[in-house]
Parts: C-alpha cells; structure tokens; sequence
C-alpha cells in the first residue's frame, strides 16, 4: 500500500475513534460545567451502552432498532440512580471525597457488570454489514460512517439543546454561577440530575456505535473514559466545540503513533498527550487561561 | 510523645510475638503482605492523608521497584541491595522531577494525571517484553541476603519484611509529628493559608510525594525478592484504587489506620475467597459509603459515632 493510501487510512479510522472520545468527552464536560464533579463513572456509562445492546439483540432478540434505544434508557437510569445515591447525598463534599465517590461507583458499576455478563469479550454486528467501501484509496467499515454521521447528529442536538432551549440555557446558567442560577428561580439540583441524564445517554451512545469495530467487554470503560476524558481536557472542558476538536486530534494522533510507532504502545501515546497538557496548559488548547481568584 | 513511643512499642512486640502464636506458612505468606501492603498504605498516606494530594498512580511506583529490582538482579546479576538502592534512588529523583508539574495541579485534574502516569508504567511493564518479559511476566529474582543470612524463607522474609514496614511507620510517625508534619496538614486544610504564613507548600508537596515514592519503590523490591515472580497484573489501576480504599478504611492522617486498614483489606480476600470476583464490587461499596458515612476512617469514626450514640442515649433516658 502507498503511504499516502496509508496516511488516509490511519486518519479516517483516526477520526472515527477521535469522535467516539469526543462523544465521551461531552458527557463528562457537561458534568463537570454543571456541578465541577469530574464523573470517574463516565466510562461505564459507555461499557453498559454496549453490554445492554449486546443482551438485548442476542438474549432478548430485539431487531437494531429496538435494541438501541432500550439500552440507552436502561443506562440513563443507572446514571440516574447514581446521581440519586452517590452524588445529591453530599452538598458540601471536597472534590478529593467525589474523586474517591465516583471512583466507587465506576468500580461498583463494572463488578456488577463483571458478575451480570461474564468476562468475555463480545462482538456486535455492524448496523449495516460488514462488507468494506473503498474510499480515497482507504477501506472503511460501514460503521465508520454511521459512527461519523450519529457524532454530527449528537453534537448539533446537544448545540441546539444548549443555545436554544429554556433547559439548555437553564444548565449554562447553573455553569457559570450555581448560586445566581437558583436566586433567579432554576432548580439547581434538577439540572444536575439533567446533566447526568444527558451524559449517561450519550455515553452509552458512544458505547454502542463503538461496538462493532473495537468489542466489548465489562472493563472497557476505563481506557475509553479515561480517553474521552484527555478529549474533554484537551477541549478545556468545553461542552462545545473545543471538546470535539480535541477527541477527534486525539483519536488521529493515536492511529497514526499506532500504525507508525507501535501498536503496543498506542494507549501510552494518549496519556502521554494527556500528561503534557495537563503540565503545560491545563486550561486546554484553545482557551485563555483564567486567574483563580480565593 | 511519649504516647507515640509507647503506641509503637506496641506494635513491634506484637509483630514480634505473632509468628509464635500462628501455625502454618499459609498465615505468614497472609501477614508478610500486611507488612507490604502496610509499607505502602502509609506511603500513601503521607501524601493522601496529610498533605491532601491524591495519587492514583501509586502501584506504578511499587512496579518500577519490583521491576527494577528483578530486571537488575536476575538478569544483570547485580547485588540486590545495590540494585534495591539504586532502584530507589532513581525513583525518587523521577518522583521529584515529575512532581513539579503533577503537583502544580489540583483535585480531579491531579487524580487524573496520578491515573495517566500510572497506566504509562503499566503500559511500559506489559509492552517492554525484552526487558519485563511482557505479560508473562519475570522469575527467578533471587532473595535477599545479609552476610550468610539467605532471606529464603516464609519466617526469614516475615521479618525482614516487618522490619521495612515497623520502619516506615516509625519514619512516618516522627515526620507526622514534626514541623513538617503541621506544615503538610496545614496545606491540606488551605495551601493558600500556608503559603501565607510562610510555608513553602510546592516544594514541599512534592518532596512528600517524592518520599512517598521512595517507599513505595523499596516496597516493591522486597516484593519481588520475596515472592521471586512478578508480572504485570500486580501493578496495574486497580491495585492503585485498592491502596486508596486501605488509607481511606483506615483514616486520613492517621498512621495506624493504614495499618490497619492495609491488614483489613489483605485479610478480606483471603476470608472471601469463595466470592472471589465480588471483592471488587466489595471495594467500591467500602469506598463510596465510607467516604459518605465515616470520612474520619475506622480508627477513628467508629469512637465518634459510638460517643454520638451515647450521648443519643442519655438524652433520651
């Protein structure tokens, strides 16, 4: 194969990863702008995603369609439920006891998940085939392109959702300052759960297209949370643009170290990304730094 | 003081008079763990517990021990005491020279950097298969030895072990009780507030996390000179959260509670061993209600809950 033709192919199945973190990466930046908890949980939102999907088509025989949207809800509710048990509970918490709350709830989460399933990895079928197209020269899965056209989808949604609904600016509000949210009337506390609700869905979104091509298991919610989470610290925690950008630069920069240096090392590549921002700029690639006031 | 002293007194007489009382290699292999993982709690402590910080990457630092250890002396076939020294001290400059910028970040970001560094050691453990042997793993380590004494077997290893670990706490107590050890509390309570009264709270945030490094680093050469085999699978993020869950059953700031929360945690999948796969289910329960429920630790949240049922009690009689 030409490098070129090679180039091409590490940046489609680049961008196709990049946009499953930056998925994921959405759902923690909505956290974390609507409550300034970092939800370790996130990634078994993704993991539950794939697993209900994989009961539901193979145990309880539901077509696609259905098996979809079924899972989707069955892991908001587990968000739900957790932002009723672990994280209302505490008001004044230290973000030292979330960071060990959440870590709880991921661990508990993926036991569970461990004991419900089994420690096999799964396969999912592609959503339509698994016949490649050639393309500039690169060979895509049919996946690739429903991966690429759901992230679109989801993103203009969620753009939409926060510029121009009632909700949406209610939870932008409760972002910038939490106290002068509730004194004009938002219910703070509804918008937290809000904000679980919405990332546990898109999540288990991201886990279920992500499926077909990568496997699932009960552990790996961990590399792709940790992963949307360098995407969302990239973006500055942004639940715009600037998360996107930063799992899809992600998700190129791991194909082409994989397919150039080594695959072995390929999830060393995006912590090492990780680490370097969080050293040189912690407030992400495409923002201002701000000064903290005490 | 002196209540220190005698606290730690204690302690030594018991480690000393348990293998006495226990029948068994099987007990002792249970307690030189408790020893280890005790070396490794407080360790953590020191930085958790004390000066505020987490770390989410400390089995990586016990793997670069154990790695470099075994790699050194099985196959370079240095004295394992230098390369136990020599591993240490270049884990600690590393820890120093790292712990400028990991330092520098706070709450969730720190937590998240601590997980990135320790998954980067973890990756290097399983993917550097000429110098780790991979997944698989790396035997033959051979014991320590102190002139014709051979560390060869379970009694021999029990006190060696214990004698690292009565060590570190000892260290860990001083240094608890010294200037250093208010200044460290003080930065947990408002790093602000300590830098303004003059206490240099970034260095010394990372000279603790390089300290706390350093015994991790030792722990983990004993650990692959006692058991001769490491791979892997020791070193990786879940025994990272295990060590949290024991500073945080035991207490934060408290020595002792890591004491026992270490023993807790070794003795609870031993007992458990027919639920093998819940203990992690286990862990995350012990964390998230403790952390809710008792966040002083057991040491010292069970006098207080038990004096707020006293005084429940007389107000009602």
């Amino acid at each position: 194969m030409p490098i070129f033709d090679q180039l091409t192919q590490y940046l489609f199945s680049g961008l196709a990863t990049g946009a499953i973190y930056a998925l994921i990466g959405l759902g923690f930046a909505i956290i974390y702008n609507a409550t300034g908890i970092i939800n370790f949980a996130q990634g078994e939102f993704v993991m539950l995603g794939g697993m209900f999907t994989l009961s539901l088509l193979g145990g309880a025989g539901l077509p696609l369609g259905g098996a979809v949207p079924v899972a989707i809800i069955l892991t908001t509710v587990v968000g739900m439920v957790f932002e009723r048990l672990a994280i209302r509970p505490l008001k004044s918490a230290t973000p030292l006891s979330l960071v060990i709350i959440t870590i709880g709830g991921s661990i508990l989460i993926r036991g569970i998940a461990m004991l419900g399933w089994d420690k096999d990895t799964h396969s999912l079928p592609g959503f339509s085939g698994d016949e490649p197209i050639e393309m500039f020269g690169a060979s895509l899965m049919p996946q690739h392109l429903w991966i690429f056209v759901v992230t679109i989808f989801v993103i203009g949604c969620s753009k939409l959702f926060f510029n121009y609904t009632v909700s949406g600016k209610a939870m932008r509000a409760c972002s910038y300052n939490s106290r002068a949210a509730s004194l004009i009337g938002i219910d703070v506390r509804r918008m937290v759960l809000f904000s679980f609700i919405i990332s546990s869905a898109m999540g288990s979104l991201a886990g279920i297209i992500i499926a077909p091509l990568t496997m699932t298991a009960y552990d790996v919610g961990i590399m792709l949370g940790l992963k949307g989470f360098c995407a969302a610290i990239i973006g500055g925690m942004s639940s715009g643009f600037g998360t996107v950008l930063g799992g899809l630069l992600l998700g190129i920069l791991e194909s082409l170290g994989a397919g150039l240096i080594s695959s072995g090392y390929k999830d060393a590549i995006a912590f090492v990304i990780l680490l370097l921002i969080l050293f040189i700029r912690p407030q992400g690639l495409f923002k201002k730094a701000e000064t903290e006031r005490v | 003081m002196k209540r220190e002293l005698l606290k730690f007194l204690i302690l030594a007489l018991l480690v000393a008079i348990l293998p006495m009382l226990l029948s068994g290699s099987y007990l002792l292999n249970v307690l030189i763990f408790v020893g280890i993982h005790t070396m490794l709690a407080v360790a953590l402590n020191l930085l958790l517990g004390f000066a505020g910080q987490i770390s989410l990457g400390h089995a990586g630092f016990f793997g670069l021990g154990a790695y470099a250890s075994g790699i050194l002396t099985s196959t370079y076939g240095i004295n394992p005491w230098i390369a136990m020294t020599a591993a240490a001290a270049v884990v600690t400059l590393l820890a120093f020279a790292i712990g400028f910028p990991i330092l520098k970040l706070k709450g969730h970001y720190l937590a998240m950097a601590t997980l990135g560094l320790g998954i980067i050691f973890f990756i290097v453990f399983n993917e550097a298969v000429n110098l780790t042997g991979g997944p698989s793993g790396l035997s033959g380590i051979p014991s320590l030895k102190a002139g014709s004494l051979t560390f060869d077997n379970d009694l021999k290893n029990y006190a060696l072990i214990w004698l690292f670990t009565l060590g570190t706490v000892l260290l860990s107590v001083n240094l608890a009780n010294s200037r250093i050890g208010r200044a460290l509390r003080a930065i947990h309570d408002s790093e602000v507030a300590a830098r303004v009264m003059g206490v240099n709270a970034r260095l010394l945030k990372v000279q603790i996390f390089a300290l706390s490094a350093c015994i991790s680093t030792i722990a983990g050469s004993l650990y692959a000179h006692t058991m001769g085999f490491i791979s892997p699978t020791s070193f990786g993020f879940n025994f990272s959260v295990e060590l949290v869950t024991m500073v945080i059953i035991g207490g934060l700031g408290s020595i002792y509670g890591s004491l026992v929360g270490a023993f807790i945690l070794t003795i609870l999948p031993e007992a458990l061993r027919t639920f093998q796969d819940y203990d992690i289910i286990i862990y995350g329960l012990i964390l998230i209600l403790m952390t809710m429920y008792l966040p002083g630790g057991l040491v010292r949240g069970i006098p207080a809950v038990l004096a707020r049922f006293r005084s429940a009690g007389k107000q009602e009689g």
